[in-house]
């Protein structure tokens, strides 16, 4: 009477205690599908700036005669990135070419300064709102799939999910960092 | 981030049950109060608790189904396409992947000068953030961004969701005792009523029951609204504060959402359609007076102690921060945030956030012109809402055709060319 009554005890705590394993599971599944789509929706802002540069570009053609330089920077960086994504030749590479990529649109945009009359074309302010609001996108993406990477090595690293992560081969995930020293530095601007 | 909808979930499931409750019991005491003799009391109750359940059934229903355009509607506000602000629909969907909510939220736009926002919607994957125009042409991109970023950590907080139910909830329990309360009124007021009260009975024990209902009555009318009203807006209080933590997390720029507020405070407008229940769905209370105390009853905390709170976030953007940021300025514990929120330290952000690049090439532009330029925007966004006509002349200047203009052409007032309205 008693050994049963001991055996179902024993059972009933074996199956809470699978059962909380399955949701530490599911939570570790959860997070790592978030961390996948993070990293899915910067390219997708990517590629949201390679469509977006050779209208604008085209737009300003027009008004800037004499900067034929700063624009052929902007396409050669714009197609070198979108040419690397359409192979996917790996995450840094693809990195440093985006890195130059902001960087061409940088100077691109202090040389727009100098153009009051571009600057006052209502399809380019409007192209402009788009690509400050790209580059913001691409920020808040990394952003936000950095978040999602703290959330899932937060539970990777600590108990109990670090139990359930060795079992069954949840690694951490790595943060996106900026590698390039061109993209931390600040712009430099010259009035040559 | 997500324990922390968990636990505000779990919250507001122990708040809705309360009020739930409260809303039954209400029913009960009226029902039998309504029956004279001891014996269908009880049946009275019961019916007293079904009426209650079917009054608030009825609203949950509409509300699920239609809430949020029947919200919308309540507020004035209309919907609006990408091509009719760009701005601010671009800043709707980075704030949507900032907070990585499944959808971006539709947007509306509330014809009014005033500057307020307030977001809604029962679930991430289907919410709507309103702003008023005043908003679009007094806020800079910064701190549009701020207040945007406030209302969409609302709807990744379910927010919205917990504030529609308790809404109803609250909604319900006045609705019932305004109706019982009335009847009362009106039964004593009446001497046909009077007699049914006291049919069963001699006459003095009939005005002596009449007389313990009315005061009864006067009590839980008074009361049990009094008791729903102090747990809703506690809860819409604390939320508050957890918006602000939140925008200040998404945009990683606390001092957007600070700034934006203080013009929001600085510009009391009158918005005299906002109908009480819907106050605490806004960014700042719409009733209020921007520095008004601290009450039981206030659904928003005091505007400037919420700034001073974002512009005290010296350590960083995350949720510890700002809880750090609240002890420095209320002096007391923080609001509770569940230990996993504290944990959540804010991953460095890739690029210092919002304005950067691009944007920060735009900033050069002189303040009061960047301002103008806003309000024309703002101005040309309603006109197109209104399907007002836009001509430019050749001499460069736009006209603006309402729809209601009878005549097929129209002179150019400054060049005197004739354009013929297509």
């Amino acid at each position: 009477m008693t050994g049963t009554i001991i055996l179902i005890a024993a059972g009933a705590v074996l199956l809470i205690f699978v059962w909380w394993m399955i949701a530490i599971f599911n939570g570790l599944v959860r997070l790592r599908n978030a961390v996948k789509n993070a990293w899915a929706q910067i390219d997708v802002q990517l590629k949201r700036r390679h469509d977006l540069i050779p209208n604008l570009v085209e737009t300003a053609k027009g008004y800037m005669k004499h900067e034929r330089e700063t624009l052929e920077s902007v396409i050669k960086a714009r197609n070198q990135a979108a040419e690397a994504s359409k192979n996917s030749a790996g995450a840094s590479a693809q990195g440093a070419l985006e890195s130059g990529l902001s960087g061409a649109l940088r100077n691109f945009m202090v040389v727009v300064e100098r153009y009051p009359d571009l600057k006052a074309d209502t399809l380019f302010s409007n192209l402009q709102e788009e690509l400050a609001s790209t580059e913001n996108r691409i920020s808040f993406a990394r952003q936000a799939y950095n978040d999602a990477v703290m959330m899932m090595n937060n539970k990777v690293e600590m108990f109990p999910g670090n139990i359930v992560a060795g079992m069954f081969n949840f690694s951490k995930e790595s943060f996106f960092e900026i590698e390039v020293e061109a993209e931390r530095a600040v712009p430099e601007v010259s009035f040559s | 981030m997500f324990e922390l909808i968990q636990a505000n979930q779990r919250r507001s499931r122990w708040l809705l049950a309360g009020m739930f409750l409260v809303l039954l019991g209400v029913g009960f005491t009226i029902g039998a109060l309504m029956l004279p003799t001891p014996e269908q009391a009880l049946a009275g109750g019961i019916i007293g608790m079904g009426v209650a359940f079917m009054i608030w059934a009825l609203q949950a229903l509409i509300a699920w189904s239609s809430g949020d355009r029947l919200l919308m509607a309540v507020a004035g506000a209309r919907q609006i396409q990408k091509a009719d602000h760009p701005q601010l629909f671009n800043v709707v969907e980075e704030m949507t992947l900032a907070a990585r909510l499944p959808a971006v939220p539709q947007v509306y736009i509330i014809e009014d000068m005033s500057l307020n926002a307030f977001a809604t919607g029962r679930k991430p994957e289907k919410a709507a953030v309103a702003v008023t125009a005043g908003l679009l042409s007094k806020l800079n991109r910064d701190q549009l961004q701020g207040v945007i970023a406030h209302e969409i950590a609302h709807i990744a907080n379910r927010d919205t969701e917990f504030m529609t139910f308790a809404g109803i909830m609250l909604g319900s329990i006045i609705l019932i005792t305004e109706l019982f309360h009335r009847s009362i009124w009106y039964a004593t007021r009446t001497t046909g009523s009077m007699r049914r009260y006291s049919s069963n009975r001699s006459g003095k024990d009939g005005n002596a029951a009449l007389l313990v209902l009315l005061v009864i009555s006067m009590v839980l009318a008074v009361l049990a609204p009094l008791l729903a009203q102090i747990l809703y807006f506690a809860c819409s209080r604390r939320r508050e504060y957890l918006a602000d933590a939140g925008g200040a997390v998404f945009t990683r720029y606390p001092e957007g959402l600070a700034s934006a507020l203080e013009v929001i405070a600085g510009n009391p407008g009158d918005k005299e359609t906002t109908s009480r229940a819907m106050a605490p769905m806004y960014i700042i209370n719409p009733l209020q007076s921007a520095r008004s105390f601290n009450s039981l009853f206030s659904t928003h905390p005091p505007v400037d102690e919420r700034i001073r709170i974002l512009r005290n976030m010296s350590g960083g953007t995350a949720y510890r921060d700002y809880a750090a940021a609240w002890e420095k300025v209320s002096g007391s514990k923080a609001v509770d945030m569940p230990a996993s929120a504290m944990a959540f330290t804010a991953a460095q952000s890739a690029v210092p956030a919002a304005q950067d690049s691009a944007a920060a090439a735009a900033s050069s532009v002189p303040a009061d012109q960047d301002a103008r330029q806003r309000h024309r925007e703002t101005a040309e966004m309603l006109r197109r809402m209104h399907h007002y006509r836009l001509i430019t002349c050749s001499c460069g200047l736009k006209a603006k055709i309402p729809p209601q203009y009878p005549h097929a052409a129209v002179k150019c007032p400054r060049c005197g060319k004739m354009h013929r309205i297509a």
